[in-house]
């Protein structure tokens, strides 16, 4: 019998609600309530549930207390082994990971969890890629890519995978930005991590001449390293898309920094902004950058590879620039660009236009990039 | 004055009355209106100059008939045609299943709803197994030189190797699709070298082959039986070589030949290919001609298809037969960057044909087909090669098909061939342009529908042909 | 009760025969046909004739095909037949970007069984087939009139085949005005994905470009794709979407300025015959399908035909033999030094030639145009009734008409009810309807399907398909469970593995089955 794990962050989405920005922090959640935030997670937590508990004979689910996912559970009519133990009405972040971690202990196969960018990252922090979750979005940042797209849809998933049934499993970007930035209008997001995430997978047609995400991307790893050029850096961003070209290149890889390659040797690993500047001096700024598409809106500057500044990006030149992405990535984006967003807005400006991108060997898109998320 | 407008039989809605109704419903007044997104200027407003139609049935039948009468054929001929195409027995329940509308008009529709289509399907690809003693095809593809060519992509996909290895003496039909398929932006992907041959036997030049030989060669292919007919005697040896070398070995095949003749696969084969044509089907003007491939149950294969494969499995009702695609994105164990191909509309209708063809013939009837087109051809041969100025090319023993040389003959064969017309007679295949050095030669089509009076026939009208 | 007339087949039944596989009908010994034996007065001269195949090429272990008697075979793929929905017993319309039309019998009949075709041999001489050749050169000059193209090959086996020849010509064409530098092909999201597979078996690489938010192919992206790399574009219009794009001409445009040459995909040309031609719009070559447009059937996936045509200047580029009229007789040139070559042996379907000959024979100009024009109506009109039942919904240029097809989407059943496009799909067979074209992957319209209500469909057909789709989308707000687990009476059910990946699973061959499974 599968096991499932429920999590409920009872406090995400409270801050939308109200014009906060996010809802991390005693401090702002008093104000949200003060100003008569309701909370937004258990009613799509229960959205969700409710569609799992078809499946109630076949299944064990483990919840954390109260508010924290047993509440939700019954009311969807499922009847949880309750776990673990929370102080209702002040749940914090760190109730978050015990209950991730408790829940890992014991087996589960699958967490389904309720909230925001805050509680994937706290999910990542107690127990990293080890097992699956799915994200029902229920918070007011949704950067990170490991949620479903709406409540029904992480109810059907989770049930096609505690089924058995064709389910893949892809690394999703957990992403979070500091809140209290955010609050004063700047944007700061960090990739932190992946998670596992089962996706519906679609059993192709026989007209369709597909291939599957993953091939592709080993198609675009062939095609970024047949085409290097000699004695020239390579400077490749963080993410599991361009993850697969270090690979190819058999080469040790920072998944969540900035990696440096020169004639397919490794030069550094993880380097910082300044050194990566210096590399470049040294180069002439004979260099190109491979990046992808990071997060849920699809940056390609400004999130998570703050690393390589609008100087390095100007050194090596918008004509230099590799940009990398799966097919079902721009798909998933339509109608929206890519994005940049350097903090520099004259090089933001500079790199707006269209972009060719590479989706596979020998294969690429032309798409749209802006300095503005329309 | 207006024309009283057509309605035709394959076009319902032209029904005016019918029409007129359809169109207020969707708001037009004229059907031009239909097509409001395109441009004036882009809309061609002449009338095509086509022929006036023939609107009724009967009509259209006479008019086809006549232009198709004005066809010889070979029924009311005797043909000694082959070279990829021959005329080979087509059992009855052959035609009546690939004249089943279901099967005629179906297309791609999904297992359940199309179960026996698939099921069809599956049940070509592993009946075409058992003839090659291969765990692996897939469904069908266009022809045999379609086949030929992919097998060879794919051996260069397996080892990122980028040069072929042919017989000089090829079918160059194929020959010339696998050099267009090979080809390349900007410079050809995959050379192709021919490999030298016995002019006497025909057998490959094992000296030419050991010099050509290397760790760049991708593959070794030869024909067996050849276009030419002989038997390639020293297959088992070439496969060694080619192996040696980490080379794929590709054996291109002749189904038919396979009751009496080795499976490929038993002689070193890594890949077996061919045209299936010989397989229930007609001659039909060289539009029924289908390829395939074969190879061992092994991921480094299988993942290289090109075309979809239909796996047997359960459904969620106990006891039944199901089927699913097999590794639709084939490369998650594959290297397409080492070179993509495309699937399509192939040829799905003579694969079920070929499946017929193969449930009636069943082992028995695969050996005695095998053997009397043995015995007919060596004896046309023997007849043929008797007679005064006329030599058979080669020495080696041969299946179905073999070189007549008519050098002695002070004859051409196109000269030869248009006298064999005035007895009904197709003489065999034209080859001075194709292989020169065999000057007047003529590759002649023996099969089982030949009998031995057809047989005498073709020696009696050469002999007059030739002495007069 | 008397039965009123009523277009929803609610007490259809596929058949289901539980048809065994071939094999497990074996009975050792039996036979299913008897071959012709080799004369006595041939085996007195040459004995058993298998003693001339050297031992070790001399088959060892006889193939272990069954052993059937022919009634059995027979009636073994007649089931199979049954289980089978051709367009001869189902709406064809399910299988959009396809034109599964009716193929005239008249025309099967004629291609099936006159021995005018059946039996002749592609390597007679010319003289003996001038009917044959009659046709092919006939053909050609309808595909030519109807196109505006100045000439066409009829040899590629099928749709995606012709579009692989037209990118080998874009690259023989380039070639031989020393022109090696052009290695990218640029294509569009919405056009079919042999757009992109068949260049890149040429040797190029492809470039897509996406649909804007109307629909229709980012012009900019195109103009900032364009470079002398550029060997050619191929895309489609309409598109699989139905959208005609009335810029068409200024891709062409911006396309021939960078030097590369203009392929128009016209598998979609089904609503455009008399309508609209490619060189109108400005294209150096297209394509048809003979088995699409021009209603040759499409055979459970083949024979076929991609008819390939050209403009004057890219003629010495097609494949040979072409069939040409020198003033008395029809000939086979193959004297053409810059052509590709062949992309398939001797000179194609001719079958399916004859078929589409005769099919435009019976249409004329003015039938054509009527053809086209009644795909287009039945399109508009089915579109209206789709665009009513609930949890459809059309994405892109709303308000315009359509050309032959559309691609909708069950988007918002699927929020609503969690009942998606593929379990539609799998319903959608127990009303005798066949399983419909999805779109090819990814899916840029959420939960899409593609339908395609040609000619050949009456009204009363089209309002059976509306009403039976009515009937799932209500059975989905009722009951999704119901559509989830479909197909209920269909010749078989739910594959418990509809893709098999794991090498311990696949068995595509009965032998194969046998060893990794045994006996069922």
């Amino acid at each position: 019998m599968k096991k499932l794990g429920v999590i409920v962050n009872p406090v995400a989405g409270m801050g939308g609600r109200v014009g906060l920005k996010g809802s991390d922090g005693i401090e702002i959640l008093r104000r949200a309530r003060e100003m008569g935030a309701e909370p937004e997670s258990p009613r799509r937590a229960i959205e969700a549930l409710k569609i799992i508990a078809k499946l109630k004979n076949e299944i064990e689910v483990l919840a954390y207390p109260d508010e924290m996912g047993a509440d939700e559970c019954s009311q969807a009519g499922l009847e949880p082994e309750v776990i673990g133990s929370i102080k209702s009405g002040e749940t914090s972040p760190e109730d978050t990971m015990e209950a991730a971690r408790e829940m890992a202990q014991k087996g589960v196969d699958l967490i389904l969890f309720a909230g925001g960018d805050g509680t994937a990252r706290n999910i990542y922090t107690a127990i990293g890629a080890k097992i699956p979750v799915l994200g029902i979005p229920a918070g007011v940042k949704i950067h990170s890519a490991v949620y479903a797209i709406n409540p029904r849809s992480a109810g059907e998933v989770a049930s096609l995978y505690l089924q058995g049934q064709v389910v893949n499993i892809r690394e999703a970007e957990v992403m979070d930005i500091d809140e209290e930035a955010f609050r004063q209008g700047r944007v700061n997001a960090r990739l932190y991590g992946y998670l596992k995430v089962p996706v519906e997978r679609r059993v192709q047609s026989v007209k369709s001449g597909a291939r599957s995400e993953q091939a592709e991307m080993e198609g675009m790893a062939a095609e970024v390293a047949a085409n290097m050029e000699k004695d020239t850096l390579y400077i490749i961003g963080p993410g599991t898309t361009t993850r697969t070209i270090m690979e190819r290149l058999e080469l040790p890889n920072t998944l969540l920094g900035v990696d440096v390659v020169f004639n397919r040797e490794l030069v550094a690993n993880d380097v910082g902004e300044k050194q990566l500047f210096n590399l470049l001096e040294q180069h002439k700024g004979k260099a190109h950058i491979v990046v992808t598409a990071i997060g849920g809106q699809g940056h390609v500057f400004g999130r998570g590879n703050q690393q390589i500044s609008p100087r390095v990006i100007r050194l090596v030149g918008k004509n230099n620039i590799i940009v990398v992405a799966s097919r079902e990535k721009l798909v998933a984006l339509q109608p929206h660009p890519l994005l940049v967003d350097t903090g520099d807005p004259d090089l933001d400006q500079e790199l707006s236009g269209y972009v060719r991108v590479v989706t596979g060997w020998e294969d690429s898109i032309m798409y749209r990039i802006s300095n503005d998320a329309d | 004055m207006h024309k009283k407008p057509i309605v035709y039989p394959y076009i319902p809605n032209s029904a005016p009355e019918t029409k007129a109704a359809m169109m207020k419903e969707v708001g037009v007044t004229d059907p031009m209106q239909l097509y409001e997104e395109i441009p004036e200027h882009l809309k061609y407003t002449q009338e095509m100059k086509l022929p006036e139609p023939i609107l009724d049935e009967y009509s259209i039948r006479r008019h086809t008939d006549e232009i198709l009468g004005k066809n010889k054929t070979c029924c009311e001929y005797l043909s000694f045609l082959g070279a990829g195409c021959a005329q080979h027995f087509v059992p009855a329940v052959c035609d009546e299943i690939n004249g089943r509308g279901e099967f005629l008009t179906a297309y791609v529709g999904e297992s359940m709803g199309d179960h026996g289509k698939w099921q069809a399907l599956f049940e070509y690809c592993s009946l075409m197994g058992e003839l090659m003693d291969m765990d692996i095809l897939s469904i069908p593809m266009y022809d045999g030189g379609q086949a030929a060519s992919s097998s060879l992509r794919m051996a260069n996909r397996i080892n990122d190797r980028k040069k072929v290895l042919v017989p000089a003496s090829m079918s160059p039909e194929i020959f010339t699709i696998a050099q267009n398929y090979l080809n390349s932006v900007p410079a050809p992907e995959i050379e192709i070298v021919k490999i030298g041959f016995d002019s006497n036997t025909g057998l490959m030049d094992l000296n030419d082959l050991k010099k050509n030989i290397s760790a760049d060669v991708s593959a070794v292919f030869i024909e067996n039986p050849s276009y030419l007919g002989f038997i390639e005697t020293q297959a088992e040896e070439i496969g060694k070589i080619a192996r040696e070398a980490g080379a794929e070995f590709i054996v291109y095949t002749d189904p038919i030949s396979l009751g009496v003749m080795e499976a490929p696969a038993n002689y070193g084969a890594s890949i077996t290919c061919g045209d299936y044509h010989p397989l229930g089907l007609h001659l039909g003007a060289g539009g029924c001609q289908g390829g395939f491939i074969a190879t061992h149950d092994d991921m480094k294969y299988i993942s290289e298809f090109k075309d979809l494969m239909f796996g047997l499995t359960d459904t969620l009702q106990d006891g039944e037969w199901g089927f699913g695609e097999v590794l639709f994105d084939r490369t998650s164990y594959g290297s397409r960057d080492k070179g993509k191909e495309f699937t399509g509309t192939s040829t799905g209708l003579w694969a079920i044909t070929a499946a017929v063809y193969l449930s009636l013939m069943g082992p028995r009837g695969m050996e005695e087909v095998g053997t009397t087109i043995m015995q007919n051809c060596q004896y046309a041969a023997k007849k043929i090669g008797e007679l005064p100025g006329v030599k058979i090319q080669f020495s080696s023993p041969s299946f179905k098909e073999f070189v007549v040389n008519f050098d002695m003959t002070g004859k051409s064969v196109a000269e030869i061939n248009k006298h064999l017309l005035e007895f009904k007679i197709f003489g065999g295949k034209d080859l001075s342009k194709e292989f020169p050095q065999f000057g007047q030669s003529a590759l002649y089509c023996i099969t089982e529908v030949h009998q031995h009076k057809d047989l005498d026939k073709l020696v009696y009208a050469l002999q007059g042909v030739i002495s007069c | 009760m008397a039965r009123q007339k009523k277009l929803l087949r609610d007490n259809y039944h596929q058949a289901r025969w539980d048809e065994s596989i071939i094999f497990e009908l074996s009975v050792p010994g039996e036979r299913g046909v008897l071959v012709p034996l080799a004369c006595p007065g041939v085996v007195s001269q040459v004995g058993d004739g298998v003693s001339a195949i050297p031992a070790n090429l001399r088959r060892k272990k006889a193939p272990a095909l069954p052993e059937v008697n022919q009634m059995r075979v027979n009636r073994h793929f007649y089931h199979l037949s049954q289980e089978t929905l051709g367009t001869d017993v189902t709406l064809g319309i399910s299988e959009g970007t396809c034109t599964m039309k009716y193929s005239p019998k008249v025309q099967e009949h004629m291609a099936a069984r006159h021995p005018g075709i059946v039996n002749v041999h592609p390597l007679q001489d010319p003289e003996t087939m001038q009917g044959m050749l009659e046709i092919y050169y006939q053909v050609e000059q309808f595909l030519k009139e109807i196109s505006g193209m100045d000439a066409f090959s009829l040899q590629p086996g099928g749709g995606a085949h012709g579009v692989y020849a037209n990118a080998s010509m874009i690259r023989a064409y380039h070639r031989a005005r020393g022109d090696n530098n052009r290695t990218e092909i640029i294509t569009t999201m919405f056009s079919h994905p042999c757009d992109a597979a068949t260049p890149n078996t040429a040797g190029f690489k492809v470039i897509t470009l996406m649909p804007d938010e109307s629909g229709y192919p980012d012009l900019e992206a195109m103009k900032a794709a364009l470079s002398e790399r550029t060997a050619g574009i191929m895309i489609t219009n309409p598109e699989d979407t139905g959208i005609y794009n009335p810029r068409i001409e200024e891709y062409v445009k911006a396309a021939h300025a960078v030097g590369a040459l203009c392929s128009y995909d016209q598998a979609n040309a089904n609503g455009m015959l008399g309508i609209h031609r490619a060189r109108e719009a400005g294209f150096d070559m297209c394509h048809f399908n003979l088995h699409k447009t021009f209603s040759a059937p499409h055979g459970c996936m083949g024979p076929a035909t991609g008819a390939i045509g050209v403009k004057e200047f890219l003629k010495p580029f097609l494949p040979v033999p072409r069939v040409e009229f020198d003033g008395q007789k029809y000939i086979l040139n193959s004297n053409y030094p810059e052509s590709i070559g062949k992309v398939r042996s001797y000179f194609g379907n001719a079958n399916v030639v004859l078929k589409s000959y005769m099919w435009i024979m019976q249409h004329g100009a003015e039938g054509l145009k009527e053809a086209a024009i009644c795909s287009v109506l039945n399109n508009q009109y089915f579109m209206k009734k789709i665009a009513a039942i609930p949890g459809i919904v059309i994405w892109y240029a709303k308000g315009k008409r359509r050309l032959e097809q559309v691609r909708y989407s069950w988007e918002k059943l699927k929020q609503d009810t969690g009942v998606g496009t593929d379990d539609v799909n799998k319903r959608i067979v127990d009303f005798g309807i066949e399983h419909y074209w999805t779109s090819h992957h990814p899916w840029v319209v959420p939960e899409p399907f593609t339908l395609e209500p040609c000619e050949s469909y009456n009204k009363e057909d089209l309002d059976e398909y509306v009403e039976v789709l009515q009937q799932i989308s209500k059975e989905a707000y009722a009951d999704a469970n119901f559509v989830k687990t479909a197909p209920h009476k269909a010749a078989s059910h739910r594959p418990t593995h509809e893709a098999i990946d794991e090498a311990e699973l696949i068995a595509v061959t009965w032998r194969q089955y046998q060893k990794k499974h045994g006996k069922k």
